[in-house]
């Protein structure tokens, strides 16, 4: 079965060093599945163009536009590649604002790799203290090594440190896809009208209400 | 089919003037527009229940249903929704059965949970129990309306032995029930299982929501025995704003838009029409756009409108009602009914209910001693 995996990169400019870090990681992720004989197919979802559906979110409560397509994808993900700018000492407000629009169960049991840039190196616990709390509460899995990157890490090869790191999470994140974990399918799911027909019988829920 | 407007009975600052209306200026807007309704022929008055500001809408729809029921003589009073899970369950039957008598029977309602956190524990109890407390609540109200002697435990009240709600239903039968979701397929679910009607708010989200909500009823309504899927009793809302010229329509409602609560300040006029069902332009686009409701609801039996929210003047409410009730609603229904194959039912009224019982039923209980009230099945 081909794996899903979806990167969701928060970077504004173009070229962008956060869709840079992203595709480093997306590429590391690919080549260590395919080297083991697993199919992949990834989706890039850069948010940028979807800034405008994501405020009238927040203010309709309905995704319009290409954003629905998006959360559909994060939702359906076998994993999540995740990678926000660090904007004042936080992932940036357009990068929280996505996982904002997203079902608190969208992400269940998902392995999720976090990453995170900035201009300096002194933000680099923004992943400790920012972007995994966040993923804990959406109960996903999210991989033990988050990478940073600064800007000097994409200015000096630093003994292939960035390298390294890249390495190691992408090596985490496969070693949560393996053969026996539990597929997106064989989870619990909630009931919402893209699935009505997994509504309890009346009968059962009329019994668990009165007990 | 049946035609009418629904209310939320917000109260809220006019933007092309600045001016907000009092609580008492709104509460009798509202009456007026629900005469309105009558006079030029639509058949539909609904009206929320809200608890808190910004709405003026009654905290029980039966004192205004009442009221309008004094003032009209046609139009069936229903409302848009009772609250099943604050409200208490014998409360409901006792005052919506009082109404059926004040009506002669114009009376119908719809469930609603309600999503505004707060409420629930004015009420003492929690949101979270929301779906729960529909379910167990309408179990008894259902219960109240059809048994004369009700024995009754469940989790959120105090158990009942041998109560009689009163005054009993008009004609020993109870108003119709629609239930009214937006999202929640167990909702849709619970109608289906009484066989009662459902209702999509279709104003605030994309049309493919209430297609999906629509089609899963229908399929369980079905399941349930209560007659084919395309015979399930529907209802949709629906946002319009008329002129001759649609333009004219675009250029006066833009600045309420604009500023309307829930969406306002959101995405574009012209982008929400694309993603709902809202309609601004003129009444012929109305017309195209409301038939073109069928496509993916099926033939359904009651629409209704929202017309009067969002600050627009009352003025402006009752031209808007003229054009429905000359130009759009008469177009509509013979369109309509053209288009209903024969084995789909109209709306239940209380007419049609008292036939499918049988003809009407003296249902006073007399109470057999009236210094305690003492209910006469516990004597």
């Amino acid at each position: 079965m081909t794996l899903k995996i979806a990167v969701v990169t928060a970077g504004l400019s173009d070229p962008s060093s956060t869709r840079l870090l992203a595709d480093q990681l997306a590429a590391e992720t690919v080549r260590r599945l395919e080297s083991s004989g697993r199919e992949v197919d990834v989706d890039v979802i850069e948010l940028r163009p979807l800034a405008h559906n994501l405020a009238d979110f927040m203010l309709t409560g309905f995704a319009s536009g290409d954003l629905e397509g998006a959360l559909a994808s994060v939702a359906h993900a076998d994993a999540v590649i995740a990678v926000s700018p660090v904007f004042t000492a936080s992932y940036s407000g357009l990068f929280k604002m996505f996982f904002d629009a997203l079902d608190n169960d969208a992400l269940d049991g998902t392995p999720v790799l976090i990453a995170a840039t900035a201009g300096t190196a002194r933000h680099s616990l923004v992943l400790e203290h920012a972007l995994r709390p966040m993923f804990a509460y959406l109960k996903a899995v999210v991989v033990p090594t988050g990478v940073f990157a600064a800007s000097e890490d994409f200015g000096s090869t630093n003994g292939g440190a960035l390298t390294g790191r890249v390495q190691r999470a992408a090596r985490q994140l496969v070693a949560l896809l393996a053969d026996e974990a539990p597929s997106r399918a064989q989870r619990p799911v909630k009931v919402t009208i893209d699935n009505p027909e997994d509504t309890p019988d009346f009968a059962s829920m009329l019994a668990a209400a009165s007990r | 089919m049946q035609f009418g407007v629904f209310t939320v009975g917000d109260v809220t600052t006019d933007p092309t003037t600045g001016r907000t209306l009092s609580e008492h200026e709104r509460i009798k807007a509202t009456v007026e527009i629900a005469k309105k309704v009558e006079e030029v022929g639509l058949d539909v008055f609904a009206t929320g229940e809200h608890h808190n500001p910004p709405f003026a809408a009654p905290a029980n729809p039966t004192v205004l249903l009442a009221n309008i029921a004094a003032q009209t003589e046609r139009i069936v009073l229903s409302t848009s929704t009772t609250l099943i899970t604050t409200n208490d369950p014998v409360r409901l039957a006792e005052d919506y059965a009082y109404l059926q008598h004040l009506a002669e029977g114009r009376v119908d309602l719809m469930m609603g949970r309600g999503n505004t956190g707060p409420v629930y524990p004015w009420f003492g109890k929690d949101i979270r129990d929301g779906i729960p407390l529909a379910i167990e609540n309408y179990a008894l109200l259902h219960k109240l309306w059809r048994e004369e002697s009700v024995d009754w435990e469940g989790k959120y009240r105090t158990p009942l032995q041998g109560f009689t709600s009163s005054p009993r239903p008009l004609d020993g039968v109870a108003p119709f029930v629609w239930h009214g979701s937006i999202r929640s397929p167990e909702i849709a679910e619970q109608a289906a299982y009484y066989g009662d009607g459902y209702f999509h708010n279709h104003i605030f989200w994309p049309a493919s929501h209430a297609a999906k909500m629509v089609r899963f009823y229908r399929q369980r309504f079905e399941h349930y025995g209560h007659g084919t899927a395309d015979q399930a009793i529907v209802g949709l809302g629906g946002q319009v704003f008329m002129r001759k010229n649609s333009q004219d329509a675009v250029n006066e409602f833009r600045p309420y838009f604009d500023n309307a609560p829930v969406y306002g300040h959101g995405p574009s006029l012209e982008d929400f029409m694309q993603q709902t069902p809202l309609m601004v332009g003129s009444p012929q686009q109305v017309i195209e756009q409301t038939l073109g409701f069928r496509d993916y609801a099926g033939d359904y039996q009651r629409q209704l409108w929202l017309v009067d929210h969002a600050g627009l003047p009352l003025k402006t409410v009752l031209e808007q009602l003229d054009i429905l009730g000359e130009e759009v609603v008469p177009v509509l229904r013979k369109e309509f009914a053209a288009l209903k194959p024969a084995h789909v039912p109209d709306a239940p009224t209380h007419a049609s209910l008292v036939d499918a019982a049988g003809g009407p039923r003296e249902s006073t209980v007399h109470g057999v001693d009236d210094v305690t009230g003492k209910s006469p099945a516990t004597v």
